[in-house]
């Protein structure tokens, strides 16, 4: 899974005058290739019992989003990294992926 | 030996362990609330049973983080016996100080019933009571006990003896499919770590502490400890 940062919308944050902005820090924890998911065999088969017959595989996961004080773009990813390796996500089953935005 | 218990939101089996802890040692235990800072001086440390911060993210990451633990994990790196059961074993995995983490069961329920556990090490400090492949019964009851660990580490496990418990059937002794209860890579209910002075297991073994409450299996488990630091 690519760790992806787009930080376009930083630019417009620097450039306003509301010391208030936020940026806001979208988060995808997935599960690693390899690693069962039964929930998401659930929800295949579920799919499957409602009709959906062309569902080859489903995995599920988890969306968070945090909204961040920090203004700077790259100190918002130095912090949202730290946040996503300590906490947000389990390195041993999980990987993480972010986007960084208004 | 004096024990210390911790108390999470959410902890449901720490009084079971303060029973067990009590009628073992004949003496009190320190319950500690997970917003403590302190630790009191104490041989040896319990994680008990339960739903931790409501199981918030994933099983035992929250309490991972609480106050307690930064005292638990100094204590633990400094040789501090630690026990975690069920839940306290899901905290134990994820501070790091055990390899793996608990996963959603394979069946996706709620598991409660006896499993039958094959002693496969008796040079922990709570396992030296039991005789090398003794086979016990000593219940679980959890959602999230699927032990999972990538190839590598289940081999390093394997190969430094540190599988401690597994699932296995009772009458042929081997780690079957039909006696693991949770999908457990290599039917593994328990494992310790490099010094063997930190045990996670799922099963309970406090559940299992008296013959009134059908087997006194568990009851070693804190026996165990007893000896190690009189030892």
């Amino acid at each position: 899974m690519p760790r992806g940062i787009q930080v376009g919308a930083a630019s417009h944050i620097h450039a306003s005058t509301n010391s208030r902005a936020v940026m806001k820090a979208r988060i995808k924890i997935t599960l690693k290739t390899g690693v069962l998911d039964p929930q998401g065999k659930a929800i295949q088969n579920a799919l499957g019992s409602l009709g959906f017959s062309g569902v080859e595989e489903v995995r599920q996961g988890k969306y968070i989003e945090v909204d961040l004080k920090e203004t700077d773009a790259a100190k918002a990813k130095a912090e949202v990294e730290r946040m996503c390796r300590e906490l947000l996500a389990n390195l041993v089953i999980e990987n993480y992926s972010y986007e960084l935005g208004a | 030996m004096r024990s210390a218990v911790i108390v999470f939101p959410g902890s449901n089996c720490d009084r079971d362990v303060k029973v067990a802890l009590e009628a073992v040692t004949g003496r009190g235990v320190h319950m500690v609330w997970h917003g403590e800072t302190a630790l009191p001086d104490v041989d040896v440390i319990v994680l008990p049973g339960g739903f931790s911060y409501g199981d918030y993210l994933r099983c035992g990451a929250m309490a991972a983080h609480s106050n307690i633990m930064r005292e638990v994990i100094a204590k633990a790196k400094a040789g501090t016996p630690v026990l975690g059961i069920c839940n306290g074993f899901q905290v134990l995995c994820e501070t790091g100080l055990l390899p793996g983490v608990l996963q959603r069961n394979a069946s996706l329920r709620f598991v409660c019933r006896d499993t039958f556990l094959k002693v496969e090490r008796t040079d922990t400090v709570f396992t030296r009571s039991y005789n090398a492949g003794e086979i016990v019964n000593i219940p679980v009851a959890h959602g999230d006990g699927n032990y999972f660990a990538d190839g590598a580490t289940l081999d390093r496990l394997e190969g430094e003896g540190r599988v401690v418990f597994r699932y296995v059937d009772p009458a042929s002794g081997l780690p079957t499919a039909e006696a693991n209860p949770n999908g457990a890579q290599r039917n593994i209910a328990g494992i310790c770590d490099e010094r063997r002075r930190i045990v996670g297991l799922m099963p309970h073994p406090e559940r299992h502490f008296d013959k009134i409450l059908g087997s006194a299996d568990g009851r070693r488990v804190f026996e165990s400890a007893m000896q190690a630091v009189a030892a």
